[in-house]
C-alpha cells in the first residue's frame, strides 16, 4: 500500500490543468457533474489501492472545509 | 398489507393438557413462531433428542410468498433435517445471474460454476411451500409439540428460565421453560416485552413485489435491469418460482403512495409494460419498505433470538430465511449440549458471536445491495449511474455493479477453532461448512461427503495406517474405507493428504485440521469446541 503524492507529477502541471478543463468546456452542470464522476471511478481503479483512495479522499473533503477568500 | 394474500394451508387449534395444569408446566426448550427459522430449530432440537414446545399466534401458513430463494447452504441444512431433498425436487434450479442496463446484458454471474455437490446452488420455492414441507416434518416428529393459535403476550424472566403467557381461542395460559427462542420474526412479541432496541437503517424507496402466474418461456436465471425501457429510471427483477409462478421485483422510488400502488389498476398497467401482452393472473402482491438492522446481543440470559427477530436485512441477496435456518441449526447443536451437560451455558455466547458476525456480513451485503439500487441522494445516484455507464466498457465497473450479492455461508472466526498448525490449500476454509464432493459408500452406493454427515461431532480421517481410537463423543469417518472418494474431489477440496484428520462440529463446519492423526490434539481441539 502506497501514499498518497501530493508534490506535483508533472513536469508541466498547466496543461494537465487545461486537459480537465477542455473536458468539460460547454457542459452543463450536471453533465460536468456526471463526467467528473465517471473520471473518479477510471481513476480510482486505475490508482488500485484502496488506502491511496482513502487519503485523497480525506485531503479532498479537509480543503473542502477551508473559506476560500477569493480575493479580486 | 393484507391486500391479494391468500392462506394456503390451514392447520387447527387443538386445546393442549397443559392448558388445564394447576401450575404452569416446565419444558426444557419452547420456540416462539412457526416460520421458517422457529421450526428450522425445533425439528433440528428435536432430532437430538431435546423435546420442543413451538407456537404459533396463526393456525395457517401462505398468507404472501416472502422469500423465493434458497441457498446451498440452508438446503444441505434442510437435507439433514430430512425435507432438502423434496423441497430441490418441488423448486426451480438456478445458478446464473444476468445484470442489465437497459437492454444491454452488463453483467453475469455463476453462483457455482462446479460439480460435485449434492445441492445446487439455489433453489426457487415459495416461502409457505418451505414452512408447509418443515411443518409436515414437524408433526412426524413426537418431539415437536406444535401449538397453533398460541399467542405468546407476556414474558416473566427467571434465574433459571421464564414464564410465559400464552393467548388461545381457549383463553390464556402459562408455562416455565428453561430456555426460551425468540423466533418470532421482524416484530417479534418477545423483543418487545423485554424492551430491546433493533436499532438500523431504514431504506426510502418502496419496492412493488408481485407473483405473477403465467405460462412464459424467460429463462431459469435471476434477471436484474437498471432503467429498463419498461421500467425507466428504476429497477426491475424477474425469477422463476414453481407453477408458473414468476417473481417481479418494481423498484417504486420514495414518493408513491402505498395503498394506491397496490391497486391491481396500478398493478396491471405496470406489468404489462413488461410482459407485453401475454395474459397474467396475480397470485399476490406487496409494497415494501427495507430495513437492515439487528439486536446487539441475540443471547440475554436464558432467551435466545433466531431469525427475522434478531435481524433484518432487504431481500437483494436471498439472506433473510437462509440466515435464520444458519442460526437455527447453530443454536441447535449448542443448545442439546448444553441440555446434556456436555458443555456448560459458556458454548451459547458463541452462538451470539458466530450469528452477530454473520448478520453484521449480511446487513453490510445487503445495505450495499440496496444502497446501489435505491442511492440516498442525487449525488449519490449520480456516482452510481456513473458506475453503470462505464460497466458497458470496462471490466472493473461491471464489477462495481450491484444488484445483491448472494448469500453464502460465514466462515466463522470462532473461538472454537483450533487454529491451523500445518498449511492447507484447497476450498474447505476452517470455520466453515465443509465442502461437499461425491463419495461412495461401503455398500457401493454413490452419494455425496455432506449427507453421509449425521449431525454429530465427525472425524474425517484420511486412510493411512497410523490412527487410533476418536475420544468418546465423536464419530470417525475414514475416507478410503468407510467412504471411497472416488472422484477424487474430497482429497482436492479438504487438500487431503494420506493422514490427514479433520475435526467437525455437528453443523457441519471445519473446527480443526491436521496432516496426522494426534489422539491429544483432537481431544484438545474437540474440548475447545464446546467451550469446556
Ligand atoms: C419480499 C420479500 C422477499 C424475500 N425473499 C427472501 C429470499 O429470497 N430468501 C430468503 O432467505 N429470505 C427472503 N426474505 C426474508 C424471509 O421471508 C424472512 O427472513 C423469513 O421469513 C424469516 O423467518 P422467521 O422464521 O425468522 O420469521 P417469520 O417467517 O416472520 O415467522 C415468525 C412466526 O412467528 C409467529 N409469531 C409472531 N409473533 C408471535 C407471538 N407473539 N406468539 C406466537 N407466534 C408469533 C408468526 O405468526 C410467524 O409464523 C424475503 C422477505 C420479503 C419480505
Amino acid at each position: 500500500m502506497g501514499d498518497l503524492v501530493t508534490t506535483s507529477n508533472f513536469p508541466n502541471p498547466d496543461a494537465v490543468y487545461v486537459t480537465l478543463i477542455d473536458a468539460r468546456r460547454g457542459m452543463s452542470e450536471a453533465d460536468a457533474a456526471a463526467l467528473d464522476a465517471r473520471l473518479v471511478l477510471i481513476l480510482a481503479n486505475h490508482i488500485g489501492d484502496l488506502e491511496v483512495l482513502r487519503q485523497a479522499i480525506g485531503l479532498a473533503r479537509k480543503t473542502g472545509q477551508t473559506n476560500w477568500a477569493l480575493g479580486e | 398489507m393484507a391486500d391479494g394474500r391468500k392462506a394456503i394451508y390451514h392447520y387447527g387449534y387443538r386445546r393442549s393438557p397443559d392448558q388445564d395444569a394447576r401450575k404452569p408446566v416446565r419444558h426444557p426448550v419452547i420456540v416462539v413462531g412457526a416460520g421458517p427459522v422457529g421450526l428450522t430449530a425445533a425439528i433440528d432440537l428435536a432430532l437430538r433428542g431435546v423435546p420442543v414446545v413451538l407456537l404459533d399466534d396463526a393456525d395457517r401458513i401462505g398468507e404472501g410468498s416472502r422469500g423465493i430463494c434458497y441457498s446451498k447452504r440452508t438446503l444441505e441444512i434442510l437435507d439433514r433435517l430430512g425435507v432438502g431433498s423434496d423441497l430441490v425436487r418441488q423448486g426451480v434450479t438456478w445458478k446464473l445471474g444476468k445484470v442489465y442496463l437497459g437492454d444491454d446484458l452488463v453483467y453475469s454471474f455463476d453462483l457455482l460454476p462446479e460439480d460435485g455437490h449434492k445441492m445446487p446452488a439455489f433453489i426457487n420455492l415459495q416461502q409457505y411451500y418451505l414452512e408447509k414441507a418443515l411443518v409436515e416434518r414437524a408433526r412426524e416428529i413426537d418431539a415437536v409439540d406444535l401449538r397453533w393459535n398460541n399467542r405468546v403476550s407476556g414474558l416473566d424472566r427467571r434465574s433459571d428460565g421464564v414464564t410465559l403467557t400464552i393467548n388461545t381461542p381457549d383463553g390464556p395460559y402459562r408455562l416455565d421453560a428453561a430456555w426460551l427462542i425468540a423466533a418470532d420474526g421482524a416484530r417479534s412479541t418477545v423483543r418487545g416485552l423485554l424492551g430491546l432496541g433493533f436499532e438500523g437503517v431504514t431504506f426510502e424507496d418502496k419496492f412493488l413485489i408481485a407473483d405473477v402466474k403465467m405460462a412464459a418461456d424467460f429463462p431459469t436465471e435471476r434477471r436484474f435491469w437498471f432503467d429498463p425501457p419498461f421500467h425507466s429510471g428504476q429497477s426491475a427483477l424477474m425469477h422463476r418460482q414453481p407453477d408458473n409462478v414468476w417473481r417481479i421485483d418494481l423498484q417504486l422510488g420514495p414518493d408513491v403512495d402505498v395503498d394506491v400502488e397496490q391497486k391491481p389498476d396500478r398493478v396491471v398497467p405496470r406489468l404489462k409494460k413488461m410482459l407485453g401482452e401475454r395474459p397474467f393472473e396475480l397470485e399476490w402482491v406487496s409494497i415494501y419498505r427495507f430495513n437492515c438492522r439487528r439486536l446487539a446481543r441475540f443471547v440475554h440470559g436464558r432467551v435466545i433470538f433466531a431469525g427475522d427477530s434478531a435481524h433484518q436485512v432487504s431481500p437483494f441477496g436471498a439472506r433473510g430465511a437462509n440466515s435464520g435456518v444458519q442460526d437455527a441449526e447453530n443454536l441447535a447443536w449448542k443448545l442439546a449440549a448444553v441440555l446434556s451437560g456436555d458443555a456448560g451455558e459458556a458454548l451459547l455466547e458463541s452462538y451470539n458471536l458466530e450469528r452477530i458476525q454473520s448478520a453484521d456480513e449480511n446487513i453490510a451485503h445487503s445495505t450495499r445491495s440496496t444502497d446501489f439500487i435505491a442511492p440516498h441522494s442525487p449525488a449519490e445516484r449520480a456516482l452510481r449511474n456513473a458506475v453503470l455507464n462505464l460497466a458497458r466498457r470496462c471490466d472493473f465497473a461491471r464489477r462495481m455493479v450491484n444488484s445483491g450479492r448472494l448469500s453464502v455461508a460465514t466462515i466463522y472466526d470462532s473461538p472454537l477453532t483450533t487454529p491451523d498448525e500445518d498449511f492447507f490449500a484447497g476450498s474447505a476454509y476452517l470455520g466453515a461448512p465443509v465442502p461437499d464432493a461425491p463419495v461412495r459408500t461401503r455398500s457401493g452406493r454413490d452419494g455425496f461427503l455432506v449427507e453421509q454427515l449425521t449431525g454429530t461431532f465427525e472425524l474425517m480421517h484420511m486412510m493411512n495406517r497410523a490412527r487410533s481410537n476418536p475420544p468418546p463423543g465423536i464419530k470417525m469417518t475414514v475416507i478410503g474405507e468407510d467412504l471411497h472418494d472416488y472422484a477424487g474431489l474430497v482429497a482436492k477440496r479438504l487438500d487431503a493428504t494420506p493422514g490427514a484428520t479433520y475435526l467437525l462440529r455437528p453443523d457441519q463446519h471445519l473446527c480443526a485440521r491436521w496432516r496426522a492423526f494426534d489422539p491429544e490434539k483432537i481431544a484438545a481441539a474437540y474440548a475447545r469446541a464446546l467451550t469446556r
